[in-house]
């Protein structure tokens, strides 16, 4: 199997989340990761959908979420063509003896503290898979409590929009 | 399917610019009358309530009440499917609503256009289970081509529209709108037409030139070319390009069960029907090709067979107006999307540019085609047990009927003799139920055939299964004047499933025997039932009774008729191939299989 990232601008329609969604499940087609949110285009939205499935079903999937009406224009981002981002926050258990270990894996990582208790550091990271997998690694000993993860957010790089491009014609 | 606009010119009842105030219920069926819509089929209920108030005042709109909600959904599938034009069911919220779900399903399997109109609990009120609420537009989502929830009643109009549009234009389908019961009373200036917002939906109905030209090219030098034609033909009223380009080509013409039709059965090049149950010359055909020119169709699983040893030898060229059709199955070497219509004038003007360098030869091909058409014929022999052959009751009606009639087939045995035995020789004159195989979609579908076209006669060819499913439509049609005649193909047994049993599984007939043939009970009486229902009844039993009950169907048309053919049960179809092998296992009968030179 292969990652692909796809970039959806779609009209921003009640259950229009749903109908992506449902169409993944319904050809058997697994969902990675998806974000979704409002694009630079009032009553548009971008939704962000990492799939695990080789080019020729890909092709099929693409072919089918261009069929939803409310779908109006999808893109693959190659990672070398563009930017990747995932967004963590993570509850670390620390103590007096951990804590300063562990505020020093946060500034080695460029990560941030959000929160500080006695017990616990809630730490905000963001930057690619690799990155924010190795962060996790090094915090693991200390205990992780609790992680909350975004979907991959993605665009191209340079100049260009994809919404330039569906409204230039 | 046509591109024509949907817009149309608003009313001039009023003072330019001043709109008129309507409820949203009036708006519904304005809007469709605006449409240009005229016959719908529903059943009323709590939360359509409003929109059965107006309909009593139109004109314009026929409304007919059918007896339960699938058979509104078959009823407009058979309408749009025997005419061309948009079929429109009608259902209330919860339970109205999720009996038309299989008729929708069907009509998306078959791209049958179909605009499904349903009521939907107050807005305040959905999501709190309240009494006859159901998420239709949830349920309907992998079924449907799209689906609006209206909760405003100024948003009617331009849902309506959409809907229509979307539903008529490029691969039709089945499209949704479920309406709030506050959209429906609520009050609003109605202006007409409204503007369509679909920036995501652009039907692509024009080929590319390039891919348009390639394929001209492969088939001037192709040696086993093949037209391997689909519903799609049907749907986009593309026979006589059909014709232009086959006549032209001089290749072969295979129409699969979605196509009956779309090539007339007594053209020479016709070799009929592929897959499971098809001729051996078309399966084999389609088998030993060395070029498939898919148009309209979807490389279903009943017409490949295992479709990795399907046409092993065979560059495709695959023609479709929705991209997804193509590579979903079968990689194709030059894929066209277009509109098959389109397409088909264009690849014609390709290949006689393509052919003023080469010049194709297919004599060999038609010799070894001509040989199977000779040694393998389609037919059948006469049963066993000295009772009637249904295969000969549906090709007399076939005969006697003609060309113009209009055939629609609930799902089995029945079906697929219905498609074998009548010879079709216009589009849309053969209607069923082919990608969903919904039982019991033949009465409605017939009743709704014979509103859309009330000139013609028309058949539902049925069996003593399906019958069971619909038949109390039966009842609308005797009501409303709609007089269509039903042969009911009764073998007292779920056939189809029951010949699997025969085949496959030692003739342990488990659940197939329903009681309603020769030496059984009869429970129910079909000639009494019909009697009940008001149409005239006709019981036949003996191959010599034939012609005059048919004669005498066509004859009666102040009411529906039903013939009850009594015919045996151990009639089979043939030919088989079986499911899950490739098509070169093709059985022309029990055990006896062609020839074919599997080696090459």
């Amino acid at each position: 199997m292969s990652t692909h990232v796809l970039s959806l601008l779609v009209e921003d329609k009640p259950g229009l989340l749903t109908r992506v969604a449902g169409l993944f499940a319904r050809r058997g087609f697994n969902i990675e990761s998806l974000a979704v949110g409002r694009s630079e285009i009032e009553g548009l939205s971008r939704i962000t959908v990492v799939v695990d499935v080789e080019d020729l079903p890909l092709e099929q999937v693409t072919k089918q979420l261009n069929k939803l009406i409310n779908v109006i224009k999808i893109v693959e981002l190659d990672p070398a063509q563009s930017v990747q981002r995932e967004h963590l926050l993570i509850k670390v258990r620390v103590d007096n003896t951990t804590r300063s270990q562990v505020l020093e894996a946060v500034n080695l990582f460029r990560a941030r503290v959000v929160d500080v208790s006695t017990d616990a550091l809630v730490i905000e990271v963001t930057g690619d898979s690799g990155k924010t997998t190795a962060l996790l690694k090094v915090l693991e000993p200390y205990g992780i409590k609790e992680i909350a993860q975004s979907g991959l957010l993605a665009i191209g790089r340079g100049g260009k929009s994809i919404t330039e491009r569906v409204f230039k014609n | 399917m046509s591109t024509e606009s949907t817009a149309v010119p608003s009313p001039a009842n009023l003072p330019h610019g001043t709109p008129e105030l309507l409820t949203g219920a009036q708006a519904v069926v304005r809007s469709l009358e605006l449409l240009g819509i005229t016959d719908v089929f529903g059943l009323p209920g709590g939360a359509i309530l409003p929109v059965y108030d107006p309909l009593l005042d139109s004109r314009k709109l026929r409304h007919i009440l059918v007896r339960h909600e699938q058979g509104a959904g078959h009823a407009a599938e058979g309408y749009a499917s025997s005419s061309g034009k948009l079929g429109v069911a009608i259902a209330t919220s919860g339970p109205g609503a999720t009996n038309l779900v299989t008729a929708i399903a069907d009509a998306h399997m078959d791209s049958v256009p179909l605009l499904a109109i349903t009521g939907q609990v107050f807005s305040n009120l959905m999501g709190t289970d309240a009494f006859q609420e159901a998420d239709i537009v949830g349920i309907t989502m992998p079924i449907t081509k799209h689906s609006f929830l209206v909760k405003r009643a100024d948003e009617i109009p331009a849902a309506i529209a959409a809907a229509v549009h979307i539903a008529t234009t490029g691969r039709p389908g089945p499209v949704l709108v479920d309406i709030t019961k506050d959209a429906q009373q609520a009050t609003f200036p109605f202006r007409w037409p409204p503007k369509l917002d679909l920036p995501g939906y652009r039907p692509i109905m024009k080929a590319h030139g390039k891919q348009v030209s390639a394929a001209a090219q492969l088939i001037a030098e192709a040696k086993r070319p093949v037209l391997y034609v689909g519903g799609g033909i049907i749907r986009s009223r593309a026979s006589e390009e059909l014709l232009a380009l086959a006549e032209a080509t001089n290749i072969p013409v295979v129409t699969t069960l979605m196509a009956r039709g779309a090539f007339p059965d007594s053209h020479r090049q016709n070799l009929g029907m592929p897959g499971m149950h098809g001729t051996v010359p078309a399966v084999l055909a389609l088998q030993e090709s060395d070029l498939l020119i898919a148009l309209g169709a979807r490389f279903d699983d009943r017409v490949t067979g295992k479709a990795a040893l399907f046409a092993p030898e065979a560059k495709v060229v695959h023609v479709d107006i929705d991209p997804a059709e193509i590579g979903k199955i079968r990689t194709a070497d030059v894929p066209i999307v277009g509109d098959a219509k389109e397409v088909l004038v264009d690849l014609l003007a390709a290949y006689r540019e393509a052919v003023k360098q080469t010049t194709p030869d297919l004599d060999e091909w038609w010799a070894t085609l001509e040989g199977l058409r000779s040694e393998f014929p389609l037919g059948y022999s006469q049963p066993s047990d000295g009772l009637l052959a249904p295969q000969y009751v549906i090709q007399r009606i076939g005969e006697l009927t003609g060309p113009e009639g209009v055939y629609a087939a609930g799902v089995g045995q029945h079906q697929m003799w219905a498609a074998q035995f009548i010879k079709y020789e216009r589009p849309n004159a053969w209607l069923n139920s082919g990608g969903a195989g919904t039982m019991g979609y033949g009465v409605p579908a017939a009743m709704g055939a014979k509103v859309a076209e009330p000139h013609r006669v028309v058949w539902a060819i049925d069996g003593d299964g399906c019958f069971q499913m619909t038949n109390q439509e039966l009842a609308t049609c005797t009501l409303n004047d709609i007089p269509i005649k039903v042969a009911i193909i009764n073998n007292s047994s779920l056939g189809m499933v029951r010949q699997w049993q025969t085949l496959f599984y030692d003739g342990r007939y488990s659940n197939t025997d329903l009681n309603t043939g020769h030496d059984s009970v009869r429970v129910p009486d079909f000639v009494a039932l019909a009697e009940a229902y008001g149409a005239l009844g006709i019981r036949v039993t003996k191959e010599e009774e034939v012609d005059a009950a048919i004669k005498l169907a066509l004859e009666t048309n102040d009411r529906p008729v039903v013939i009850d053919f009594v015919v045996s049960a151990d009639a089979m179809v043939w030919p088989m191939v079986p499911q899950g092998v490739s098509n070169s296992y093709i059985q022309y009968a029990r055990d006896h299989s062609p020839a074919f030179s599997e080696e090459d």
